[in-house]
């Protein structure tokens, strides 16, 4: 199976709350928190696409979109 | 289907707090129902009372916000009724065990085809930090300020030995296996408990001093192992995670079907 490739992050940002668990979990360090307190994707191109922000957001404010192959 | 079409998008950003393990259980719980395919009208939810409670507001099922404890009694009354749709019962610590106690081992104990959600936070947050029946000894709370000196349930034992036909367990750091544990308990015929440790920042983690909800979603990945595991065996401290129990026994409302037809008999 060929890796998953990043086509975005889609944020909410009126439903993140700025609690920092997707921040904080993720393996390559893609995450941050902005000055307003909301995450933002600041290093995209290190994302692998493993979704465990997605999976773990208790807002579901953060969704990885995968490019189809 | 995506998870997002089973939400009431109306009532976003939801009441809970930064953190909330709450908002990960109903996170997970949408997946699962969504990998198995289900529709929104095949799906019953009904809660009590609590922050835990308030998930049903959130998902477009059909959906029961009922008085405190009561939930599952609702549930039986919903399933005896209409025993083709899927029951889920979401309840926090207190709601489950406490002022619903007794509603809870007998449904057990009748083992109807429900699937009941304990979210233990181990606190009652809605109501600012009282100490709750999982709480346990040492732990801290706005009603405990010198300690608890109340010993704890372990959930898992108690549906167990009240007659629960599947238990299972795991933490908002595993949301995967929350996915998974949902799913099974879903399609097991019986009653289905599954406990799932979620953090409350807010007040078990401020008054017990766990720092951050990533935090404290560290150490349930520190403080949990899966079933069997070696590490269990060195330091049986820790709390395991899975599938604790499951039995197949005679389902209730099958049972009542079948009193039914001897009662009609020649009818």
């Amino acid at each position: 199976m060929a890796k998953p490739k990043l086509k975005e992050h889609i944020i909410n940002r009126e439903w993140c709350k700025g609690c920092g668990i997707c921040v904080h979990f993720c393996p390559k360090k893609v995450l941050e928190l902005d000055d307003t307190d909301k995450v933002v994707a600041a290093r995209p191109q290190d994302c692998i696409c493993c979704k465990l922000c997605e999976l773990r957001c208790p807002d579901l404010a953060i969704e990885v979109i995968v490019e189809r192959q | 289907m995506a998870i997002k079409d089973y939400l009431r998008e109306r009532f976003f950003p939801h009441m809970w707090c930064p953190g909330c393990g709450h908002g990960i259980v109903l996170n997970n719980m949408l997946r699962s129902i969504e990998q198995l395919g289900l529709s929104k009208n095949e799906i019953v939810m009904v809660s009590g009372i609590g922050c835990s409670s308030r998930i049903s507001g959130y998902v477009d099922f059909h959906t029961l916000h009922t008085i405190h404890g009561r939930a599952l009694a609702f549930a039986t009354g919903v399933k005896l009724g209409l025993p083709e749709l899927n029951v889920i019962v979401p309840m926090g610590d207190g709601d489950a065990l406490a002022i619903g106690g007794n509603h809870f081992i007998h449904a057990a104990r009748r083992n109807i085809d429900i699937t009941a959600i304990v979210m233990n936070n181990r606190i009652y947050g809605m109501t600012g930090g009282q100490f709750s029946p999982l709480s346990g000894i040492g732990t801290m709370a706005t009603t405990a300020p010198f300690r608890n000196i109340d010993h704890d349930f372990d959930v898992a034992e108690l549906s167990k030995a009240a007659g629960a036909t599947f238990v299972a367990r795991t933490t908002t750091f595993h949301a995967k296996q929350i996915t998974d544990i949902i799913k099974q308990a879903i399609l097991h015929e019986g009653f289905s408990v599954v406990e799932i440790l979620t953090q409350c920042p807010t007040y078990f983690g401020r008054k017990n001093r766990e720092g951050s909800a990533s935090n404290m979603m560290e150490l349930y990945k520190k403080n949990t192992t899966p079933i069997g595991s070696q590490a269990k065996q060195e330091n049986p401290e820790l709390i395991e995670r899975g599938i604790l129990h499951e039995v197949e026994a005679p389902e209730y409302c099958n049972e009542y079907d079948k009193i039914i037809k001897a009662a009609m008999k020649g009818k």
